[in-house]
């Protein structure tokens, strides 16, 4: 077992990118109060190490910030692209979907855009509409981007570090109420692979797939359905583009049943997708009908009893799971 | 061969600089790739015609001046961003004209291997970055560009064309401010042809336009008579030059005419054609040429830029024509390498 060392998800994310711009000089992050450590402290001491060339103070500027790094991109270096949050991502939308997306197909391959597009995501207390979406599902619709969603902060640590190195633009979305949260972080050089996911729990009854905060409910979720003999199995994705075909099959081969749970809207949502392809490539193995669990199609709200209508809550995973494990669920299939 | 400022004394002296030293194997350069500009979109428009070129292409007839004006003053390692209209600039450049024909009829050989087409050619290979289908947006990559070139070190600057209707989107405002503020060398281009689409600029464009915008930023700006190749190529010359010592981001706003409609389908009927007829009178190739023969270059010198260019034209049509179709596998190539479409089938 390797040394380890216990960390926030937001200290991960600092020193993942400190250990990139350390690696490779063509690495720079831009942004708006990065050089004051970023709107949630994940740029902390950076400036002060690699100076305000490479930890760029930015106008309040979504889209020339993006479309910079797209150009910046495209003529040699790295840009890290700070957002602050993904809602104001939108005002950067042609220049991360039309452009850098795109440039190098419709260029014909003559240039990559290696650029990572951080962009905070999710619910936290009483943010309201424009502080709080989960648009990851618009994200992994767009051919050419790359989706990540990490849950962990050695997963924060190790995908934005193997995000930096793509050299695909990657759509980088930490989770704001996950910035605290503390685990244990490989010490030395630790590189999560894009594109495979992390089994956080083995079961034999049910497969929960998520991504993002949504593990931790998940697996609050999976304590109590443990507690009445249900034994789940915790899939977190941990990249949306591309997921981990092969490990969800092979969970849901084992457990006969798939409810998939995301913090997004249901409608339209990625777990549409999730719960379309296992449907079309297991139907005879399912012992269920299978689930989506997301947000209800309504914008998130500022007071705490009506933002909640939009929570997705480990009981609500629970129910739905126990819903689906009952006998009467295996008979309706 | 020198003075041929003194054939327009009135654009030097609105200009505010010294009498010229231009040379005449210089202007004839330009004369060429105006020329070379002309053959190529009007065998383009021909290639519509005859149901070789697929999509739209926006013809840039009437506005050659402002491609080799300023292209002409750029170094092969300098970049540049251009516009859906952006064959001239492209040739300008130094891109081949073959492999850009071979774009337009979507065939294999082309710029972008027949996936990008008239609104997307790019030539990296001569540091042009790519026209770009969507007004305004090559403005944040242009100092995007010029960013990682300070980044890296490097003395290149990028020049960056765009047309009158881009400055009424927020690119043009937060590009301009960002290369002021990071004090960039970008060579911002208005290229003014008096049409948005279909509409005249003019109607929705409030206050004095692109110089008056670019100055209240701080950055130098300069109107100037986009017809006049003499005039332009002075004027990006000195802007260039500005640029590599240093100055900082420089705006200039040419004024020109789109002699066709839109696209080359576009009949444009919302035009007066007097106001058409009177820009024809002001055709910069002409101008240019009478220029230099004012200058003493022989006719058939002058001549052989027009003949040369045409023939050069018609065969790349013709080579075009002949290319095959681009492998169907490259639908699936450069999309992305993590989470490529070609991993797993559906």
């Amino acid at each position: 077992m390797a040394a380890s060392t216990t960390t926030t998800y937001i200290a991960a994310s600092t020193r993942a990118l400190a250990e990139e711009m350390a690696r490779d000089p063509r690495v720079w992050a831009l942004g708006e109060d990065l050089g004051r450590g970023g709107v949630f402290g994940q740029y902390e001491g950076l400036q002060e190490r690699f100076g305000a060339a490479r930890i760029a103070d930015t106008p309040i500027s979504e889209a020339c910030i993006m479309g910079a790094a797209v150009g910046a991109a495209l003529a040699g270096t790295r840009p890290v692209v700070e957002m602050r949050f993904s809602d104001f991502a939108l005002c950067a939308t042609d220049e991360l979907v039309n452009q850098a997306a795109k440039a190098r197909f419709m260029f014909g391959g003559q240039a990559k855009v290696p650029l990572v597009a951080r962009q905070p995501v999710g619910m936290w207390r009483s943010s309201a509409a424009q502080h709080s979406q989960s648009l990851e599902a618009w994200y992994a619709h767009v051919p050419g981007l790359v989706v990540v969603a990490p849950a962990t902060p050695a997963d924060n640590l190790g995908l934005l570090k193997s995000a930096i190195r793509a050299d695909d633009p990657v759509v980088y979305l930490e989770h704001k109420g996950l910035w605290p949260l503390e685990g244990a972080v490989p010490d030395g050089e630790h590189l999560t692979p894009i594109g495979v996911a992390d089994v956080a729990r083995e079961g034999r009854d049910l497969t929960l797939v998520t991504w993002s905060a949504m593990r931790w409910r998940c697996l609050e979720a999976a304590r109590a359905l443990a507690a009445d003999g249900v034994e789940a199995e915790v899939i977190d994705l941990r990249t949306l583009w591309p997921w981990d075909r092969d490990r969800v099959l092979a969970s849901v081969e084992k457990t006969g049943r798939l409810l998939v749970v995301h913090e997004a809207v249901t409608v339209g949502g990625f777990g549409a997708e999730i719960a379309a392809f296992v449907a079309e490539h297991l139907h005879a193995r399912l012992e269920a009908p299978v689930r989506r669990l997301g947000a209800p199609r309504i914008p998130i709200a500022y007071a705490p009893p009506l933002e909640n209508a939009a929570r997705v809550t480990p009981d609500a995973i629970a129910s739905a799971a126990r819903a689906m494990t009952a006998p009467a669920a295996a008979d309706a299939s | 061969m020198s003075g041929l400022g003194e054939t327009s004394p009135e654009t030097s002296q609105k200009a505010g600089r010294p009498a010229r030293n231009l040379d005449a194997a210089r202007l004839v350069g330009h004369l060429e790739t105006m020329w070379r500009i002309r053959a190529f979109e009007e065998a383009a428009i021909r290639g519509l015609k005859d149901g070789l070129v697929l999509g739209a292409i926006h013809p840039s007839i009437g506005q050659e001046a402002v491609a080799t004006g300023v292209c002409l003053n750029l170094d092969r390692a300098d970049l540049l961003l251009s516009t859906h209209r952006g064959h001239g600039h492209t040739l300008a450049k130094g891109a081949d004209a073959g492999a850009m024909m071979r774009e337009l009829f979507g065939r294999d050989g082309g710029t972008c291997g027949g996936k990008g087409g008239s609104m997307h050619i790019a030539d990296f290979s001569v540091g042009m970055l790519g026209a770009n289908g969507v007004v305004g947006a090559n403005i944040p990559i242009a100092v995007g560009a010029a960013h990682a070139i300070r980044l890296r070190g490097g003395s290149e600057i990028v020049a960056c064309l765009f047309g009158d209707g881009a400055i009424n989107r927020g690119p043009f405002l937060e590009g301009l401010n960002w290369a002021k503020v990071f004090d960039l060398p970008v060579l911002f281009v208005c290229e003014d042809n008096t049409w948005s689409a279909t509409t005249r600029t003019a109607d929705l464009t409030a206050g004095a336009g692109a110089a008056a915008r670019a100055e209240s930023l701080g950055i130098p700006a300069e109107t100037l008579d986009g017809n006049d190749a003499l005039a332009l190529d002075e004027a990006a010359r000195a802007a260039v030059a500005a640029l590599r010592a240093g100055s900082g981001p420089r705006l200039l706003h040419v004024k020109t005419y789109r002699l066709t409609g839109h696209t080359a389908a576009d009949a444009a009927p919302y035009r007066d054609p007097a106001e058409v007829e009177a820009w024809r009178e002001k055709d910069p190739i002409a101008r240019l040429a009478a220029a230099l023969a004012d200058a003493g270059i022989p006719a058939e010198r002058l001549e052989a830029a027009r003949a040369g260019a045409y023939a050069e034209m018609e065969a790349i049509y013709d080579e075009a024509r002949a290319a095959p179709w681009p492998p169907v596998a490259g639908a699936y190539a450069d999309v992305q390498d993590v989470g490529h479409p070609a991993q797993r089938a559906f």
